[in-house]
Order: C-alpha cells, then structure tokens, then sequence
C-alpha cells in the first residue's frame, strides 16, 4: 500500500466542483478528487450514491442519457476535457463495465476494434496489437489458438479481461472500471484483481467497486461517497483504519461488521 | 379441462391451417408438373418463347423480369429502408420516431391497387418524361416495389437493431468510436440476421407482388434489355393470362406457379441458412 502524503503525488485527472444532473435531480454534488497519476483510486459507497454518475462523466459517457447535464470542471493532465474532442477522450481515458460487453466478433476482432476505429489496419500492426494486448491480460496462452473464435462463447472472467484488453489496445492512459467484478466469481475477482495491481505500473485506474474488501485489497487511494457528496478522500489505509468523519466510519465498520 | 379443449382446438386451427397450404402447394404442383414434364424443364425456364396457344411455352423473359423488378426493388427498397432504420434508430430525436414509425407501418396497409394507381398517374409519366421510353418500365415497376416494401423492411430490421444491447453502443462509443462507426461495426453486426431476414422477406413480397406490377410495368413480353424497357413479371402472366385460358395454356400457368413457388423456397431456405451460420 503506499505511504501517507503521496495524496499531493501529481494528479492524473481532477475534478473541480463538479456537478452532475438528471433531468432536474442531482446526482454529484461539488465534488472535487484526484486522480493521481500510477495509481489504483477506489470510489466507495452505498447503491444510488452516484458512484457510476461521477465514473461516466470522467469520459463523458453520461452524455448518452438524455437530460444529463455537468457543471464544474474536469481535468485531464490540467486541460479540461471539453476542450477536447470527446473521442480523443474516450481513447485517452478507457472504460470497463460492470458486465463483461464483448462484442459478438471474433476475439481478434473485438481486440482489434479499437485501433480499427481510430485508423490503424494494417495486419500485422493489428496482430502485434492483438497479442500485446492479450498479453498484458494474462489471456494469450488461453486464447491464442482461439482468436477467430467468437467472443461470446468465453467464460465471464474471460470476457471480461477480454474488455479490459480491447481497452488497452487503443493505449488509453486512465482506466475507468465500473464494478468490474461484480458478475465474476471470487476467484475470477482475485485474479482481475492481481492484473490491476500490475497495470498501474503504466495507468492511472479508477475503480467504482461496492465490495470493501476489494477496495482495501486492490486501492491505494480510497474515496467515500453518500448522497451525492464525496464525504472523504485519503490513502486507502487512512481511510480503513483512521476515518475523518463519523458517516465513513458508519459505512465501513457497518460493511465489515 | 377446459384448457385442454382450448388448445386441441388451436391445434386444430394450427394444423388446418398447414393443411390447406400444403394442400394448395399440392394442387399447383399437380397441375403444374405434367407441363413441365411434357415441354421438358429446360425449355420451360430456358425457352424465350412464350406462345401459349401455339404450343409454345419458354417462361425465361418472365423469370428475368422477376429477378430484374425485384433487385431494383431491393436496391431502392432496401437502401431506402436500412438507411431510414439507421436514421429512426440512433440519430432521429424520439418524438419523431413516435410519428414516423406508426406512419410506416400505415404504408404496408395500403392496397397494392393504390400503389399501382400513384404509379401510373405520378411515376409513369415522369419517367418517360425524364428518361424517354414509354415509361411502363422495369424502373417504374422497381420503384414501386421498392415503396411497398418498405414497411416490411423498416420494421423488421428497426426491431432487430433496437434488440441489440445497449452494452455493445456503450463498448463501442467509450472505445472512443463514432457513433456511425458503433453504428454499422456493432449493433448492424449483431443485427444482422434480423437485418438480412427483412431484406429477404421484401425480396419474397416483391417477388410475389402482383396487381400494382402490372400497372406500372407495361407487360411486354420481351427479356428486359434496359431498365426503361417495358417488362412482364412471373406473377403478372398469370394474373393477366388466367382469365381466357385453357388446356395447356391453364397448365402452363400453374407451372409458371410450381417456378414461383420454387423461387420463394429457395430464399426462405437461403434466409433460415444465414441466420443459423450465424450461430
Ligand atoms: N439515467 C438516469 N436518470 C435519472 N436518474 C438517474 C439515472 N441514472 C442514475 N440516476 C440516479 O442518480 C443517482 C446516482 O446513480 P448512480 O448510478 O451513479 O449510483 P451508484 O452509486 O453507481 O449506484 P450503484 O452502486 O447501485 O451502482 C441515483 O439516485 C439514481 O437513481
Ligand atoms: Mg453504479
């Protein structure tokens, strides 16, 4: 786990006072984190507290939901992200979704649909591609036999490093996972669990997760949402062992209890 | 006890309703085959001479002008279609759709008579304005078709693309994909088999239409060498020919019936073929 302070190590992506809404309700409330770069940030917090609200505005996927509006700002790197185009951000900050979405293609052409969309479709750029991606998920010895097979006959934790795969492939430098091991078993979660400790060597990742233990396990920052507001931010064993405010107790001592 | 009569008697429905088709594919079949049989099979569908009262019986000018009617139908029909099932689905705002959509479907209900009369009236006479000709055509026949076919196609490929999950747009557009790119890469792919069994169920439709063909299509009995060459279909000869005729001729029209009949089986069977390579 890392050591107290690297909260002020360089941040990767921040929000400032940022708000989002529905129609008129509003789902995050002035919420101001960090993001620091190389590192596992967990956001915690009960169901409705606007955990995936404030995950889908970081790249801007809450646009899809009519009636979804922002206020506040969002840095990437210091810029803010509508200074740039939406899908130049989305490549720079990926996403993964709480149930494994492979497209129904074959496994190559699930990793390789990234790096099509953005113009690359040389062969042999696209296999190079494909294996390094593979790779990094621990999936190539498994599946390197199996590439024109369809995606969709792998099992959940497959699929969903195959998602998380597809994701690198376009080389994004933040991660965004929405309860990515909530439809896998705990093994499976063990083991995305181990592949997230080894990708942010490279990436900035942020993990929405509602299982404490992940949380403590995985993060090495930790934040604490109710109701819209982010209660506290701090290292991810500050948060488990010295909580600032009574709700983060309340929440955490109630989960582990 | 009830429940059980209530589905005996669908069974009885279900199953006289397969024995009637079964029983009207038998009847043409036999009083189709003995023609086919006595002129020969090549120089039924090979044959361009079609004189039915002098002994004559080469149905190939018809064939092709089924197959030619039909793929401008498809073409324009089809084009059309999945263009106006992309613009409902993911780019038209929702109010529109919720017009749009029930007018569409309005456009199936319409008799084939109207579609002939608008052809006749509006197309027809624009056509051979604008192209020369007599405008009784291929092109006037294939527009036609391709309007009528529309409802089929829309609706049935609109319902295919709505059924794709969510989650495949969702991958797709935080991929940092376009949504035109999400839409034809993704949700048109797994689509597809709804997609191609639209397409295939206009095909049928168009190839079995009948009345608002023959209004628009000129009838002439030739292999269609343009498309603003006047045209006569399968199903058209036998509609236009069965009142006045007898004997072999009759028989010749039932085989025209058994070609037909083929022609339809042979892409229902193509359609259930790709939808299950599919899996
Ligand atoms: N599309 C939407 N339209 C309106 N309200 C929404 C929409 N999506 C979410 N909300 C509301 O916004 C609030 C936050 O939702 P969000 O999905 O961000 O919560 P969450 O913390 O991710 O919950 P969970 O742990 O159950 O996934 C909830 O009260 C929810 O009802
Ligand atoms: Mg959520």
């Amino acid at each position: 786990m890392s050591p107290e302070g690297s909260v002020n190590s360089p941040a990767k992506l921040a929000t400032k006072n940022l708000s989002v809404f529905y129609g008129s309700f509003q789902a995050v409330i002035d919420v101001g984190i960090e993001f620091p770069a190389c590192a596992i940030t967990a956001i915690i917090g009960p169901s409705g507290c606007g955990k995936s609200t404030l995950l889908r505005s970081l790249n801007r996927m809450n646009e899809l939901i009519e009636g979804a509006k922002i206020r506040g700002e969002i840095l990437l790197d210091g810029k803010n992200i509508y200074q740039l185009n939406v899908l130049e951000l989305r490549k720079r900050v990926g996403m993964v979704f709480q149930r494994p979405n492979a497209f129904p293609l074959s496994v190559f052409d699930n990793i390789a649909y990234g790096p099509r969309v953005h113009g690359i479709n040389r062969r042999q750029k696209l296999t190079e591609i494909v294996e390094r991606s593979l790779k990094a998920v621990r999936l190539w010895d498994e599946l390197k036999d199996r590439l024109d097979q369809n995606a969709l006959g792998l099992t959940d934790e497959q699929r969903q490093r195959l998602c998380i795969a597809r994701m690198l492939a376009v080389e994004p430098e933040v991660l965004l996972l929405d309860e990515p091991c909530s439809a896998l078993d705990p093994i499976a979660t063990l083991h995305i669990e181990d592949l997230l400790r080894q990708l942010k060597e490279k990436y900035t990742i942020v993990i929405v997760t509602h299982n404490m233990q992940q949380a403590a396990r995985v993060s090495d920052f930790t934040g604490f949402m109710l109701l819209g507001k982010l209660i506290e931010f701090g290292t991810t064993s500050q948060i488990f062992t010295r909580p600032q405010h009574p709700e983060t107790e309340n929440y955490i001592s109630g989960r582990f209890g | 006890m009830k429940e059980k009569l209530i589905e005996k008697g669908l069974l009885i429905v279900a199953l006289s309703a397969l024995g009637s088709l079964l029983l009207i594919a038998l009847f043409i079949f036999i009083e189709g085959m003995p023609l086919i049989v006595k002129v020969g099979l090549k120089d039924f569908i090979a044959s361009t001479h079609w004189a039915p009262t002098r002994g004559s019986f080469g149905i190939l000018p018809m064939i092709l002008g089924s197959l030619a009617v039909t793929l401008l139908a498809l073409i324009f029909g089809g084009g059309l279609g999945l263009a106006g099932t992309m613009f409902l689905a993911e780019f038209a705002p929702r109010w529109s759709v919720r017009i749009l959509k029930p007018l569409i479907e309005l456009l199936a209900g319409i008799p084939s008579v109207v579609y002939g009369f608008m052809g006749v009236v509006v197309l027809v006479p624009w056509i051979r304005q604008t192209f020369g000709g007599p405008g009784f055509s291929v092109l006037a026949a294939g527009i036609i078709l391709g309007i009528m076919i529309l409802p089929t196609v829309i609706a049935i490929s609109l319902d295919a693309l709505n059924a794709v999950p969510l989650s495949y747009k969702e991958g797709s557009l935080a991929l940092g994909a376009t949504r035109w790119q999400t839409l034809y890469r993704v949700q048109f792919r797994a689509a597809r088999s709804g997609i191609i069994a639209s397409l295939i169920l206009a095909m049928g439709r168009a190839v079995g239409e009948t009345m608002a063909v023959i209004m628009v299509a000129g009838n002439a009995l030739l292999i269609p060498t343009s498309p603003l060459a006047p045209v006569r279909t399968l199903t058209s000869n036998i509609a236009l020919e069965m009142g006045y005729a007898a004997g072999d001729h009759q028989r010749a029209l039932f085989a025209t019936g058994v070609v037909l009949f083929v022609i339809i089986a042979v892409l229902n069977t193509i359609a259930l073929l790709t939808m299950r390579e599919r899996k």
